[in-house]
């Protein structure tokens, strides 16, 4: 890996060009100036602004609790609030139930119009399938993989639940301007290496806090490449590592993708970084170098490849999640599970991140031979993920996951251990019993 | 007043487990909770006006406000740290947890340590030897000196009110 200041060489004065005397900016500074309608920001500055939209999911019933508190009486403005059920549908014991019941009584008494119920999808998915995240927008959310919104080239960050309370009743957030990481993907991944394997890749070199309290953009050959699924699992996990907001350029890829869904150019207002902003550190890796990667137990920057922790016995493989969920991950998932058995003592659970992604699939067969293979579909949202649910760890057991997080504890039991990787992986250890790469299938 | 001293990348999992998030929502119980999947001794041994003191990272993870509801609700003063995720710094800010970005004080606080902390000067006294810390930047001074966000709404509210 690389480390350079800039894209840009020296002058004679060993500074960097600067343009009329003004440094270019990046897309955090661009947006975050726009929206607190200010000429200009610079990292470290605090700004107001008003969010197009505030996230929350199950824990709506939280935040409304904490919005009585406050007093508005009223929300100040019922189109900003986005409510989507996700973390335990549907609901798994009567607290979970009285939960989603405060939620929903909630919804009906503001008349909230933009509420999906438990048959939609984890909240990540449904904010860009839904075409509220686009280009140029800016999104907080209650749940800290709202970075994921980045993947279309919105700003997005998660908050905590108080200040998700806060917006409904202000419609207004302080941020933070952070300082940018640029990140370079060159070259072009080999065959089986996917996005996950680049990120999970990225996190074990630059550490749980590589990007702490930064925003970073990705940029390069392989990202150029990607699908918009791909990218979310960038953006997705960049908070792993720590960063406020992972951002990618938008491009023909992501017109494409909104358009698909209706949105044309007029539906956005893309912002992009100028050419000569000045970033804090520009990371450069050679995407072809990259073997299929494992985060171990139990943080997510303890990352190996495959190949060093390959025989590892596993009791529970899971594919889904706002991180790997979308019908290609299901794709691959099902083309390395044709015509093969998953091991006996193996439980093999696939959660479709969305009703749209798992209708999708139904079409086109896959879960037929998911299915045969002797996995079990479950319905979209997020599972066993954060350890509520459908499919919580026995002590000492391995579940090998496509999730994000792998915290001691994390899927219910503090004695189980989690592992992370791609839906190819997960789909061949699933078979094999132990980790092991997808390509050794073939 | 004791201390607590953990290592790097503390995350909100082993704070509040994500078991609890939707089933506890009384400050008072996920207290009992804290750190539950990190120290189990923590809660037995707590008391009000201890310090915990951690490395980098302190609270990456998740979003969820019970890890710094369930700490200050243990009685902890204040946790000093390396540094902090920036989702659990923002909720210490919003939930009045006191949160000191201070590396060199870590380095030097050992279990026996006497610490004094002097928030309004931004330093903190080690073993006599003060240390000064980053302030809280002044745009989000006022939810501080309002007793945190909601309480800060709750006057802002009341008063156009009446």
């Amino acid at each position: 890996m690389v480390y350079d200041k800039g894209d840009f060489p020296r002058g004679r004065d060993n500074k960097y060009p600067t343009n009329g005397g003004t440094m270019g900016k990046t897309f955090v500074e661009k947006i975050l100036a726009e929206r607190a309608g200010k000429n200009t920001v610079v990292p470290g500055e605090i700004v107001v602004v008003k969010p197009d939209y505030v996230m929350s999911h199950d824990n709506s019933a939280a935040i409304y609790g904490k919005f009585k508190q406050i007093g508005s009486g009223r929300v100040f403005d019922r189109e900003q609030i986005l409510i989507i059920l996700d973390h335990c549908v549907p609901a798994a014991s009567e607290k979970y139930a009285k939960n989603h019941q405060e939620i929903r009584d909630f919804v009906e008494k503001f008349d909230i119009p933009n509420f999906f119920d438990i048959n939609t999808g984890v909240c990540h998915q449904v904010v860009i399938e839904k075409g509220f995240a686009r280009p140029g927008r800016l999104i907080v959310g209650s749940d800290s993989h709202t970075v994921s919104y980045g993947a279309v080239g919105a700003f997005s960050a998660g908050i905590g639940r108080s200040e998700a309370a806060a917006i409904w009743a202000t419609g207004e957030i302080w941020l933070k301007v952070p300082s940018t990481l640029k990140v370079v993907f060159n070259g072009v991944p080999k065959p089986g290496v996917t996005a996950k394997d680049l990120m999970l890749y990225l996190i074990g070199k630059i550490g749980a806090d590589g990007a702490l309290y930064k925003a970073v953009e990705f940029t390069g050959e392989a990202v150029f490449r990607m699908t918009i699924a791909d990218r979310i699992v960038f953006a997705n996990m960049t908070v792993e590592m720590g960063g406020k907001n992972g951002y990618f350029a938008p491009d023909e890829t992501t017109f494409e993708y909104l358009r698909a869904r209706g949105i044309d150019g007029s539906g956005f207002e893309a912002v992009f970084p100028d050419s000569d902003a000045e970033y804090e550190q520009v990371l450069t890796i050679d995407s072809a170098s990259i073997e299929p990667q494992v985060a171990k137990p139990h943080t997510v920057d303890n990352v190996a490849s495959v190949s060093e922790v390959a025989g590892i016995k596993i009791h529970q493989a899971l594919i889904g999640t706002c991180t790997n969920g979308r019908i290609e991950d299901l794709r691959a998932a099902a083309a390395v599970l044709k015509g093969r058995k998953v091991a006996k003592n193996v439980r093999l659970l696939i959660f479709p991140a969305s009703m749209e992604i798992y209708m999708q699939a139904m079409k086109e067969g896959l879960f037929e031979t998911i299915i045969e293979a002797g996995g079990i579909v479950m319905n979209p949202g997020c599972g066993p993920c954060l350890g509520a649910h459908e499919g919580i760890l026995a002590p000492g057991e391995v579940c090998l996951s496509t999730a994000n997080r792998n915290f001691k504890g994390r899927m219910g039991c503090k004695t189980a251990s989690v592992y992370l990787a791609s839906p190819e992986t997960v789909a061949a250890s699933a078979i094999a019993g132990e980790i092991c790469a997808a390509e050794a299938m073939k | 007043m004791k201390i607590f001293k953990y290592g790097d990348d503390v995350n909100t999992d082993v704070i509040f487990p994500g078991k609890y998030t939707y089933t506890i929502s009384d400050p008072k119980e996920m207290a009992e909770h804290a750190l539950e999947d990190l120290d189990p001794d923590f809660v037995k041994t707590v008391e009000d006006g201890d310090i915990i003191v951690a490395g980098k990272n302190f609270g990456c993870g998740s979003s969820r406000e019970q890890a710094a509801t369930c700490i200050k609700y243990s009685g902890v003063a204040a946790v000093i740290a390396k540094s902090f995720s920036r989702i659990f710094f923002r909720n210490c800010i919003n939930s009045g947890l006191l949160a000191v970005e201070c590396p060199d004080a870590v380095d030097k606080i050992t279990k026996g340590s006497r610490v004094v902390i002097d928030r309004e000067g931004n330093r903190i006294q080690v073993d006599g030897e003060w240390i000064a810390f980053p302030p809280i930047p002044e745009a989000v001074r006022y939810i501080i000196d309002g007793g945190g966000l909601i309480p800060y709404l709750q006057k802002k509210f009341s008063g156009k009110e009446s």
